[in-house]
């Protein structure tokens, strides 16, 4: 039982978008080509085409986030969907509703498609394996497991910088253990062929086994991205502070925040990427975030495309299942 | 009541018997093995001609489920599934609702299981009162109610102190403990063994340092407690050496291993499936192996089925909300074929490590077929195939990953002291 069986149809198309984990190289690509064809759109004064006309998209944030919702809203929107916002957080699971009855509630609602965000890692793959046959699945971030259209929006990034990925070497830098959107980068990023792929942080933020997943890991950021074509750092939780896993913030900045001076290191023309929201001066340093190097806004906007794009591919593979 | 079981190949680990014999029975004993007794008629006789005898298997931990628990399964139901899966006699844990800590709650399991006709169901009291760790469980007044041993589970006793007088006061009274050796701290978040699929699916990890460390500290208290330690289900290949260590300073320890950690490691997660949620967790292919030579060799001394039966809702859920076990006495036997079949150990091994060691272990008579044993036997079809369906399932627990799958390998006749216990239709 792998992520693939769930999210693939029987011709191998998405029908499901739940983790990167499994999919092809060219799966991976056809997403990032039609993301391509969705981006000039948001720079036209008419931003909508209408190919989810009619469709419903319910988005399930069981965990509190902005950046992701907006997007996935906007985009949702832009492909002309009616689209619903479901704070569950606050309501039924906190009644002592199971999941399972949750979800029987929305489908009853008659949507289309559950954009899915949740605290628990696998709540997107059990989802996707509990809804009714119409309704496709996306996963917004699921625990500490995956967030997709995160880790796509980021190879989109570096694509449009670097037009390839086979030559490239990237640091991935910070808090891998609890990241859903390192594990997504490190799936994407090795699928689509990056040949040195490294996390840096200290051993209590990287995930014992990581390397069986394909990436070397350095505990010294200046060995950590030496050379590197693409930086990425991760937000670090407050929370790491009290569960002893790092003595402090000051300490962190000091040993692994991205300062001009450490990014002298990586290679010249090197990208600085963050999935936000960032924490100035506890992971990245402002001159840094809003240096020239830094495409961290721009990721903001590419992620509009990129869901687009899933959302139309996984809806239209959903319309074609639906005619046969 | 007389019976002749004929024609079948008996394997008794305990003689080293491995042949084609007849097993008579009269009452709750057996008589005679070999030949027919000069002059003997049997009442009733048992064609088992491609069968294969062994003495009755048992389990160190079922989860029994009642009283407190009854929407998973009831002590009636998995007593006669036991005995369908060969099982003559059933340890039943102590983490029922209300716990095991009191005669009472003995009183209520054997009464009901005796009702029920299945296997033999023996308790296991509570180290603890309510499991809770912190104030001892009457441990006389079990040992009078009949329980062959203490145990707190996996909910470990965070306080060293009272985890030594837990000890020391169990072997004042004479009672083994069950320990389910683990670190509170470094397991209390923790879903999966720690370790390449905790890091890809996002999943926090037990890491194996958590039994080993708590191995060790138990057998220190317990060697100085003057207790009689049994480890169960033990997960870490690391752990088996600090056994071995014991035993050969020639400590009073013993050991066993949930079938399940023979079967299976970490990678059967696959992507988060449910049934694969274990405690202890399946760990790496390697601790697999070292627990399978731990069995060959005798390191490990029992395989406990760890029968964990429950309702549809308990997996019905995301990983880390889902309920941890696997309903397993069902599938036992075949799936302890299929390990003597991948070449983990002889099957005498495998018998003597589900039914003679852990009579031992329990400081009971059988697990032996000998005259004068008690009548507790286990015939199946080794070449069986049947398909793992719900229905064809005794237990109240479908939670298997052998679901729907096809098994080679059958209990066909179960006695429990010269009782049968389970008789599958088709059988001579």
């Amino acid at each position: 039982m792998s992520a693939a069986d769930v999210q693939l149809d029987a011709q191998g198309r998405l029908r499901h978008f739940i983790a990167i984990e499994g999919l092809s190289r060219s799966l991976l690509e056809q997403i990032l080509d039609n993301a391509e064809r969705f981006a000039p759109l948001g720079d036209r004064a008419v931003k909508k085409v209408p190919l989810l006309r009619g469709r419903t998209v319910a988005n399930l944030f069981f965990e509190p986030s902005t950046r992701t919702r907006t997007t996935f809203d906007l985009a949702a929107k832009r492909l002309s969907a009616d689209v619903l916002n479901i704070n569950i957080e606050a309501s039924s699971t906190r009644k002592g509703e199971s999941l399972a009855d949750t979800l029987r509630n929305l489908e009853a609602m008659q949507c289309d498609m559950f954009v899915v965000r949740h605290h628990i890692s696998g709540a997107a793959d059990f989802i996707a394996r509990q809804v009714a046959p119409h309704i496709s699945v996306i996963n917004g971030g699921d625990g500490r497991h995956e967030h997709p259209t995160q880790g796509m929006l980021d190879a989109f990034t570096i694509r449009r910088h670097k037009k390839r990925f086979d030559h490239l070497t990237v640091a991935i830098v910070g808090d891998v253990a609890h990241s859903r959107v390192a594990r997504s980068n490190i799936q994407a990023l090795k699928i689509l062929g990056v040949p040195d792929l490294r996390v840096v942080g200290p051993k209590t933020l990287i995930p014992a086994g990581v390397e069986a997943l394909g990436v070397t890991v350095y505990d010294d950021l200046d060995e950590g991205i030496r050379g590197a074509d693409v930086v990425i750092m991760l937000r670090l939780q407050q929370e790491r502070m009290q569960s002893a896993l790092l003595p402090s913030a000051h300490e962190y900045f000091r040993e692994y925040g991205l300062t001009t001076q450490r990014l002298r290191l990586a290679a010249a023309d090197a990208i600085v990427m963050h999935p936000g929201p960032i924490n100035r001066g506890v992971e990245i340093d402002s001159a840094v975030a809003d240096g020239v190097q830094s495409v961290i806004l721009q990721q903001v906007t590419y992620g509009i495309a990129v869901r687009m794009a899933v959302m139309a591919m996984v809806m239209g593979n959903q319309a074609l299942a639906g005619a046969h | 009541m007389r019976w002749r079981i004929h024609g079948g190949r008996v394997i008794d680990p305990a003689s080293g018997l491995d042949e084609c014999a007849e097993v008579w029975i009269e009452d709750q004993l057996i008589l005679a093995v070999g030949r027919a007794p000069r002059g003997l008629k049997a009442d009733h006789s048992i064609d088992a001609h491609g069968l294969i005898v062994t003495p009755g298997l048992v389990d160190l931990g079922s989860h029994l489920r009642e009283p407190g628990f009854e929407r998973k399964a009831s002590i009636a139901s998995e007593a006669r599934a036991a005995a369908a899966g060969g099982f003559t006699t059933v340890c039943c844990t102590p983490d029922t609702s209300p716990v095991i800590d009191n005669p009472t709650v003995v009183e209520h399991i054997t009464q009901s299981a005796a009702a029920a006709g299945g296997a033999q169901v023996l308790c296991l009291g509570a180290l603890t009162v309510g499991l809770e760790g912190e104030v001892l469980a009457e441990m006389h007044a079990l040992k009078r109610a009949g329980v062959v041993g203490v145990t707190n589970l996996e909910r470990a006793i965070k306080d060293t102190a009272v985890l030594r007088h837990a000890l020391a006061y169990a072997a004042s009274a004479e009672l083994t403990v069950f320990l389910r050796s683990e670190d509170y701290w470094l397991s209390r978040d923790g879903l999966v063994h720690e370790g390449p699929v905790s890091a890809r699916l996002g999943l926090n990890g037990i890491p194996a340092a958590a039994e080993v460390i708590a191995v060790y500290r138990d057998l220190t208290l317990a060697t100085a407690a003057g207790a009689r330690a049994h480890f169960c289900k033990l997960s870490a290949a690391q752990s088996i050496k600090v056994i071995a260590q014991a035993r050969a300073r020639g400590l009073p320890v013993s050991a066993d291993v949930s079938l399940a950690n023979l079967c299976f490691t970490e990678e059967n997660l696959g992507n988060f499936d449910p049934n694969f949620h274990l405690r202890p967790p399946l760990r790496a292919t390697s601790d697999r192996n070292a627990l399978r030579r731990g069995i060959k060799t005798g390191a490990i001394d029992a395989i406990s089925a760890s029968h964990e039966p429950h309702d549809a809702d308990a997996k019905a859920a995301p990983f880390g909300l889902t309920e941890p076990g696997i309903s397993s006495v069902d599938t036992f036997l075949p799936a302890l074929l299929g390990l003597v079949a991948a070449g983990a150990f002889d099957l005498s091994t495998a018998i003597a490590a589900a039914s003679l060691r852990p009579h031992r272990i329990l400081g009971r008579a059988g697990g032996e077929i000998t005259p004068g044993a008690p009548a507790d036997l286990c015939v199946f079809d080794p070449t069986q195939r049947w398909q793992a369906t719900a229905a064809e399932l005794a237990s109240a627990g479908k939670n298997t990953p052998y679901l729907n799958t096809e098994l080679t390998g059958r209990v066909v006749f179960t006695m429990v002291g010269g009782r049968v216990a389970h008789r599958l239709a088709r059988c001579g």
